[in-house]
């Protein structure tokens, strides 16, 4: 493998010809070796974000893109030497599995023999050997995603692109295809940029998260930082669930306008304890119990407990919050 | 086995439709051309293709309409390309509509067009006399024939390409460039073969339009003999139908051959992939 590199964007906006702005301008760094997990809704410019990265998309003038120390802002997709994963995989109809994961190898003039070596490497590494000489409309979600991944790694690029990796495939095999993938990534070493919409699959595969809405990077750091010290609402919204309560019994009891909270630093008592609430529902998950509250004046929450916890609905309970912020 | 009889029940009048609009007529055409004609002792089949002016006007016609097919496609596939990947641009619909409104014209008038566009009165011909003094015809010749030919061939298959290329899904060549494909690999590796079944479709709609084009041919009245000009010559002028029923017959069965032969090569390709 190469050595990792460090990509640097400076002032990167990109606006689309009829005037809406993708991306506000944005200074990003990404250390070398590491994966970054660029994570938001749908819309809020992480795949234009990406696709910059890699030259599909060129940013606004006054941006500009390093790669270690080689400026590429003007260097096209083809010799920016990218390794990209799209989304939905973009893998060649007309080749099978083999030829799709030698193709890179096969523009850069690759002798036959050194490519069948480096496409069968590539196949044992995604657990694939079995089915080179598969079409592609042969493989299921998994393989396809797979396939994908050989490719992009097999032309040794200086840096992975993963756009939305594990979005087109069902639950079950997301979580397991998503160890596999972290475990890989970790192996390769290769500096990475992951585009995700799911906060778990980019707490899990992200050294650090960019979280992005509308255009901007509103937090950027590890995935514990993010969870614990949220800059903005929207960061503590979009990793989690956040409840806020305000006003009312929450002011005199704790002398706070409000409190923001996440369901697990809540503890449920007996009445008479804390802020007084009712059960609405309850929900029994396995390795805990989530439950609906209500306060008296009609603010709802929610709560996890063990799952020995007794309480049912209509139950009236008192409810410490242990590690309240002030909003 | 009622399911079995159901199906014949329902078969049966596109069977008698089958066997009386096309069987019947075509076993009798194929009859008609095995019979003797006029004072030979020989099959009209025997002098279709032993007589050269007969086989000259097959060559004449596979000639011209595989070069009217090749180059249809050589325009359209860059103009198709064009359209599809430029969804709007200002003019795309007028600019459209002018590439489809010769679609509905018959033969005749698209004759008429090249005549009036390079006959002795048309315009190539006035402006080259006026710029270099030479005479410029080309409506009665080959080159007339051609332009006719690819008058008509051309909207048709701009449309079929237009389609193919909007279906190909653009991530393919974005996967192709960031491994590393310049413009034309992209375009001989990825676009091509995702082409290949559009083009062998449109490229067999227009040869056999072109092998059968008859139009055209007779109001340019060219002094080429294609197949339908020389069929319409035996049967009308010399009532000659024994000859004129043998070439229906070779002009089917050359149409057929080469657009088998189109086709199993199209396959190689595409497996060859």
């Amino acid at each position: 493998m190469t050595q990792p590199l460090t990509i640097r964007l400076d002032n990167c906006a990109k606006t689309w010809p009829d005037g809406t702005r993708a991306l506000a301008p944005l200074d990003l760094s990404i250390h070398a070796g590491e994966t970054l997990a660029l994570l938001g809704p749908s819309g809020c410019g992480k795949t234009t974000l990406l696709r910059m990265i890699c030259g599909l998309e060129r940013a606004d003038v006054g941006g500009r893109i390093h790669f270690g120390d080689d400026d590429v802002t003007q260097v096209a997709p083809e010799a920016r030497g990218v390794g990209v994963v799209f989304q939905g995989y973009a893998l060649f109809p007309n080749m099978n599995v083999a030829q799709n994961v030698g193709y890179g190898l096969k523009i850069r003039g690759v002798d036959a023999a050194s490519r069948r070596r480096r496409v069968a490497e590539m196949l044992e590494l995604v657990e694939l050997e079995a089915l080179a000489e598969r079409r592609i409309d042969q493989l299921s979600g998994g393989q396809r995603q797979r396939v994908a991944l050989a490719r992009a790694i097999a032309i040794e690029p200086r840096v992975l692109l993963l756009d939305e990796p594990l979005t087109a495939l069902d639950a079950r095999l997301r979580q397991q295809l998503r160890v596999d993938l972290a475990k890989l990534l970790k192996t390769l070493g290769i500096t990475c940029v992951i585009v995700t919409h799911d906060q778990e699959e980019a707490m899990m595969l992200g050294d650090r998260v960019a979280v992005m809405s509308a255009g901007r990077l509103e937090q950027l750091g590890a995935p514990e930082t993010l969870y614990r010290a949220p800059a903005s609402p929207f960061v503590a919204d979009f990793l989690g669930t956040l409840c806020r309560l305000e006003g009312g019994e929450v002011t005199s009891r704790h002398g706070v306008e409000s409190l923001t909270f996440r369901p697990h630093e809540v503890e449920l008592a007996a009445p008479g304890q804390g802020l007084p609430a009712r059960i609405q529902a309850r929900f029994f998950l396995g390795s805990h119990i989530r439950f609906e509250l209500a306060l008296a004046d009609g603010q709802r929450f929610t709560a996890l407990a063990a799952p020995d916890a007794v309480w049912q609905p209509d139950d009236a309970v008192s409810v410490i919050i242990e590690q309240a912020r002030v909003a | 086995m009622g399911r079995r009889r159901a199906w014949l029940v329902i078969a049966a009048p596109a069977v008698v439709l089958f066997l009386a609009f096309w069987l019947l007529p075509m076993v009798k055409l194929a009859g008609i051309g095995a019979a003797t004609s006029q004072g030979m002792d020989a099959s009209a089949y025997w002098l279709v293709v032993t007589q050269p002016r007969y086989w000259q006007s097959l060559i004449n016609t596979v000639a011209l309409s595989l070069g009217a097919t090749l180059a249809t496609l050589v325009i359209a596939l860059p103009v198709s390309r064009f359209l599809a990947r430029h969804p709007d641009f200002p003019g795309r619909r007028v600019l459209m509509s002018l590439l489809l409104f010769p679609l509905a014209f018959p033969g005749v008038v698209v004759g008429f067009l090249v005549i009036l566009a390079t006959g002795r009165q048309g315009v190539l011909n006035t402006l080259s006399k006026a710029l270099s003094g030479e005479p410029v015809v080309l409506a009665y010749g080959m080159a007339g024939l051609f332009i006719g030919y690819l008058y008509f061939l051309l909207p048709r298959t701009i449309g079929v390409l237009m389609a193919a290329v909007e279906g190909i899904d653009k991530h393919w060549l974005e996967a192709a460039q960031t491994l590393g494909a310049s413009p034309w690999r992209r375009f001989v590796d990825i676009e091509l073969p995702a082409l290949t079944g559009a083009l062998t479709a449109a490229g067999a709609m227009c040869f056999a339009t072109a092998m059968g084009a008859f139009g055209t041919v007779f109001t340019l009245g060219t002094r080429i003999d294609v197949l339908p000009i020389t069929i319409y010559d035996e049967f009308t002028n010399y009532a000659n139908l024994p000859v004129a029923a043998a070439l229906s017959v070779v002009l089917g069965l050359a149409t057929w051959a080469v657009l088998y032969l189109a086709n199993s090569l199209a396959a190689r390709t595409a497996r060859g992939n």
